[in-house]
């Protein structure tokens, strides 16, 4: 029946005591922005597919022929990324744990699907970029692309891009992840906002829909190429297949 | 109207506890459904059940001791009522009702519907107030505050400190409550003097209780009864990067 | 026992000053070897153990409920009088000095009265520093309202939670001082009796309301700020748990209780709906400002509100007193809606409630006006009520809101057992027989902010260091006796349960010791009383067991002393044979109907002494001196 002053809980418990809940949300918010600056560069970039060979063979010498500065951004990213992923597997457990014993009968008013399933969406986002890693930067998956080069001797990326989609299986995949990352993001662009105390009740109902704006421009934006290609629209080099 | 419960039976901290169902029989639809959960205990009690602890005190929804989370929902369907002002004229005849405690690692059950909220308590030892000693205080008037920002004080300072929002957030996160605690404060400017300190000790004393974080799911705004805005876990999270950066 | 009140002497305005001068004090660096039990932690307990902890004396406050924060003047609406004159009206000390006389109809200390006035505005100061978001004008200062038909604008308000505000000001200081380790505190702890060692109070017995424990906790001394006994009416405006326990179980110690009849009935409440009701809903008095309040004509009138024409209306308050109408005193109110009802004109599926019209002033105003003004109560009432009080007339009902009387305490808020001190609604001393809307939060914080902290020092100063400890003889008796009477209930095993008691005694004292009381009704209250008490002994079915957290005993124990408590009541009640604030006799009344004082006999504070469970107490009288008012008589025609 007393309440002390403190009552010391060890750390090991609820493992909150390396950072506070509230530097844990603000790494979520900060690394995550910069993912999604550099998810919308990597979709506009991209989506120079559309504009020909030669113009995303270009973009894509341009980005390799930055040297140091790519470094800089990959590694950047790569830290960001492992904070990201760690701090949230963290709060996942962390956050399973704080109620050991789960209602018989729980209702949700609020809480929306994406913001239940971060952790899964996440997840789901990293396999991808660990794929897609495999697939085209390092050639792993499928090393066939190795070789290829374009009329000026450059690394053919449009028909490998082309290659890609038009398998199917590639093609479903990608699109799943895109699910994932618009999943993501319409929880995440709002959370920004109100993790770093930028929201208001003015504003809340507009972040709201930025969030479900980006989700589905990010998905169709980035859906839009397998479908291009599977539909046809787009061909590779030649009229070939 | 007839009502089938089904309510969470627990002898005390160390036992397993199980949901046990009872039957609420002739309950008027003018009653309260604390008076309903009353109407069930005389019953029991003359039965030789042993009838079902739950908290509650003023029963005029501003104590904050009532407690129960009904059918998933804390404090039941109705948004912005604590249990004690919910009343059976929102359920139907024949209904089911599932009635558990507030669940969270750091509100322990103590008996049936009643939980242990004393690391609300200890948030607030840690922190929450503005030290100032018994006499010697200005003039009231000495200090104008401006209106809007009495008020927006004003709405954090109606928290009633009942823990619906542990309860219902899916990550049991007091995010909420100490929130509400923090800028009541930050807003005035008497606050303002401790307040990157205030910030650092409640927010480490909740980290401490083993709490869940917040991901800003807002379920704890929806079930509020005093409906106390998410505005404010906002501005406690700019409060506490002020402090840590000391550029407040 | 002669009963010395040790008013200082000299000019009124000038007794406490000098007081505070002739107190003795402790010495900075002996605080700490004196150690003080708080029994409640509502605004003056909770004011009370942070000053006290705060001047270095160790201080261990108790509460029944889970958290100081929950004690019940968190359900204070209206606001907090202070005679600051921030609005230029001509408030001054002696203005709320004089109204609070007043309102209490002369039957209430100059000098404590006088004091609470003075220290009235440092509460302000006080709340203000500590963080208390009271409403501000667009100016940035704070705003006032006029409250309970007070002629100047005195009251600062936080919304419609001024008391849930003042509290968790309170409240903030003393999680400081628990922070610090200077209060220990005690939650969910009931206070079971009290300890006296050779005319010295000592300490407490407390029972751990998790897991049974009985412990005792010794002090060099003990307050109590335990709030009111509305509750012994089973349906008021009170929590649930409020209880006169520990003033009770001070009074068989030997502590007086004074005025007990001094019962404050609130006009405006949400109606009894039926048996079941648990507890009643006060709605703010400011209602009264804009609505009108009437019952059918005719008793056999069953039409629905709106299909009542105008002449089969009586607006009973406009037509008895036309000057002042619906914003007539409670009392006044309270009464005539209660004859209206006993007439068979009542209202409702009961018969027990009036219209409370808000039809005109919507007309005249606009139902916007309407809504800013009362959104929130209206929204309350239809949360309670499932009506829509603006398409249809509410009903209201009087209910047991406050109670003036409580332990006897001198000027220094001592009792007559050295070492007690009783804070405020627990004690009687200031609101006489009828207190004024706002003062109750006022007074509670006076006591614990502003007097205590002082007459405290002069006591210890003078008493010097208890040796008694919680291992001697007195506590080990005391600890038996509440073992006992707990095993006692939990064994009788009889077929009632312990709310249908509380509820027939609510009932007893309601229809006898309620808004109108005369003495062949009294007389049977305190028959059937110890009736009903002897039944509970007998017939009493407490499930469960004493090692566990067991709501049932922990009212069965209550309830207990309620049985006995209200004699107390009743036997006050009967004995003042006049009418005086919230008392109203029957005997005693003008030929209109109004309450009649009897000054020549009547005015001194009755302080009954315990003599033994259903033996009659005896009655001790101080009398009261009006030096500085002249006593007056109210008329509200």
């Amino acid at each position: 029946m007393t309440t002390t002053a403190t009552k010391t809980i060890p750390a090991g418990i609820a493992g909150q005591s390396s950072y506070s809940s509230i530097w844990k949300k603000i790494l979520m918010a900060v690394t995550g922005i910069s993912f999604m600056g550099f998810v919308a560069g990597h979709m506009i970039g991209n989506l120079q597919l559309f504009q020909g060979q030669e113009k995303l063979n270009d973009y894509a010498e341009l980005l390799h022929h930055l040297g140091g500065l790519l470094w800089i951004v990959r590694g950047t990213l790569l830290i960001f990324l492992a904070i990201h992923v760690w701090t949230g597997i963290r709060l996942y457990f962390q956050n399973w744990s704080a109620r050991p014993i789960s209602y018989k009968r729980q209702e949700s008013i609020e809480t929306g699907l994406t913001s239940k399933t971060m952790i899964w969406s996440g997840l789901g986002i990293l396999l991808y970029v660990v794929y897609h890693l495999l697939h085209f930067t390092f050639v792993v998956t499928n090393p066939e692309y190795a070789g290829l080069t374009d009329a000026a001797g450059r690394l053919d990326v449009y028909s490998m891009v082309i290659l890609g989609f038009q398998n199917y299986l590639i093609s479903g995949v990608y699109i799943v992840a895109m699910l994932a990352l618009a999943f993501h993001i319409n929880h995440a662009l709002p959370s920004f906002f109100q993790t770093l105390g930028l929201n208001r009740p003015s504003v809340r109902p507009w972040l709201k829909r930025l969030g479900t704006l980006a989700a589905l421009l990010f998905f169709f934006g980035y859906c839009s190429m397998p479908a291009a290609v599977l539909l046809n629209i787009i061909k590779l080099p030649g009229g070939g297949n | 109207m007839n009502l089938t419960l089904y309510v969470w039976r627990q002898k005390n901290a160390s036992d397993k506890g199980k949901m046990e169902r009872y039957d609420a029989r002739d309950i008027s639809s003018h009653m309260s459904f604390l008076e309903m959960l009353d109407v069930v205990n005389e019953d029991l009690t003359e039965k030789g059940i042993e009838p079902i602890a739950f908290d509650h005190d003023c029963r005029e929804g501003i104590c904050g001791m009532c407690s129960l989370m009904i059918n998933g929902i804390a404090h039941g369907p109705e948004p912005g009522t604590t249990v004690c002002q919910l009343h059976m004229r929102h359920f139907k005849d024949g209904d089911s009702i599932y009635i558990e405690p507030w669940r969270a690692r750091a509100f322990p059950v103590i008996k049936d519907l009643i939980v242990d909220r004393s690391a609300f308590e200890r948030i607030q030892h840690a922190g929450g107030f503005i030290s100032i000693n018994t006499g010697g205080a200005p003039d009231a008037n000495a200090l104008p505050i401006a209106k809007k920002k009495a008020d927006l004080a004003m709405d954090a300072a109606a928290c009633i400190g009942c823990g619906a929002c542990v309860a219902s957030c899916p990550n049991a996160s007091a995010m909420l409550f100490v929130s509400a605690k923090v800028t009541q404060f930050a807003n005035l400017p008497q606050g303002r003097i401790e307040a990157a300190e205030r910030v650092q000790k409640m927010v480490a004393q909740m980290d401490l209780e083993g709490f869940g974080n917040c991901t800003n799911h807002y379920e704890c705004e929806a079930v509020c009864p005093k409906e106390i805005n998410i505005r404010f876990i906002g501005q406690m999270n700019r409060e506490f990067m002020k402090a840590k950066t000391g550029l407040g | 026992m002669t009963l010395d009140a040790k008013i200082p002497s000299g000019p009124l305005a000038e007794k406490w000053e000098k007081h505070k001068f002739e107190m003795k004090l402790v010495n900075p660096a002996n605080k700490r070897k004196y150690s003080i039990i708080v029994v409640g932690s509502g605004l003056a307990g909770g004011s009370a153990a942070a000053s006290l902890a705060e001047l270095g004396y160790n201080v261990m406050c108790f509460c029944y409920q889970d958290s100081p924060r929950r004690a019940h003047s968190i359900a204070a609406q209206g606001g907090i009088n202070a005679s600051k004159n921030y609005q230029n009206d001509g408030d001054s000390t002696y203005r709320l000095f004089y109204d609070t006389i007043k309102g209490g109809d002369f039957r209430s200390r100059e000098a404590n009265v006088y004091r609470l006035a003075e220290v009235s505005a440092n509460i302000i100061d006080q709340c203000v520093a500590q963080g208390v978001p009271f409403a501000r004008e667009y100016g940035g200062l704070l705003d006032n309202r006029s409250f309970g038909g007070a002629q100047v604008s005195r009251t600062f308000y936080a919304r419609g939670q001024t008391g849930q505000q003042l509290l968790l000001g309170a409240y903030s200081a003393l999680c400081r001082q628990i922070g610090k380790g200077q209060v220990k505190m005690f939650n969910r702890a009931e206070m079971l009796d009290l300890v006296v060692v050779d005319g010295r109070t000592c300490g407490i017995v407390v029972r751990d309301m998790i897991n049974g424990k009985v412990s005792s906790y010794a002090a060099d001394a003990v307050v109590l700020a335990t709030g009111g006994y509305s509750n012994v009416f089973y349906l008021s405006t009170m929590a649930k748990g409020c209880n006169v326990t520990a003033a009770y179980r001070a009074y068989k110690k030997g502590a007086l209780f004074a005025n007990p009849c001094y019962t404050q009935i609130h006009p405006t409440c949400i109606p009894v709906s039926g048996d079941y009701q648990s507890k009643l809903t006060l709605m703010s008095e400011s209602l009264r400002n804009d609505g009108r309040i009437w019952v059918p004509k005719s008793a056999d009138d069953k039409r629905a509100p709106g299909d009542i024409p105008e002449g089969d209306r009586d607006y009973y308050l406009e037509r008895k007193y036309p000057s002042f109408g619906n914003l007539a005193p409670r009392d006044i109110s309270s009464r005539s809606a209660k004859e209206a009802c006993d007439e068979g004109r009542g209202v409702g599926e009961t018969g027990l409630g009036v219209y409370l019209d808000f039809a005109d002033a919507i007309g005249r105003l606009g139902e916007n006006v309407i809504r800013e003004r009362y959104g929130n109560l209206f929204h309350m009432y239809e949360k309670i009520t499932g009506e829509n009080p603006y398409k249809a007339p509410m009903r209201i009902y009087p209910a047991l809101h406050y109670t003036m009387g409580g332990l006897w305490v001198d000027y220094n808020l001592e009792s007559n057992l050295p070492g007690l001190f009783v804070l405020g609604e627990a004690n009687f001393s200031d609101h006489g027989a009828n207190r004024l809307g706002a003062s109750a939060l006022m007074q509670g914080l006076a006591d614990g902010y502003f007097v205590a902290p002082y007459t405290m020092g002069n006591w210890l100063a003078r008493a010097g260091v208890s040796e008694v400890k919680a291992d001697h003889a007195e506590f080990k008796k005391a600890e038996t006796d509440v073992t006992g009477r707990t095993k006692k209930l939990l064994a009788i095993n009889g077929k009632r349960t312990v709310d249908s008691f509380h509820r027939e005694l609510g009932l007893i004292m309601w229809e006898n010791c309620g808004m109108a009381r005369n003495e062949a009704g009294l007389k049977k209250a305190l028959e059937q009383i110890p009736k009903l008490r002897e039944e509970f002994w007998q017939n009493v079915l407490v499930p469960g067991e004493n090692e566990e957290l067991n709501q049932s005993l922990e009212r069965a124990g209550r309830v207990a002393d309620y049985l006995e408590f209200g004699e107390v009541v009743c036997q006050d009640a009967l004995t003042r044979t006049e009418s005086c604030g919230g008392h109203f006799r029957e005997e005693s009344q003008t030929k209109e109907g109004e309450a009649m004082r009897d000054d020549k006999h009547f005015t001194h504070v009755s302080a009954w002494e315990f003599k033994g469970v259903g033996k009659a107490p005896e009655l001790h009288k101080e009398q009261l001196k009006f030096e500085n008012v002249e006593l007056a008589t109210r008329s509200y025609k």
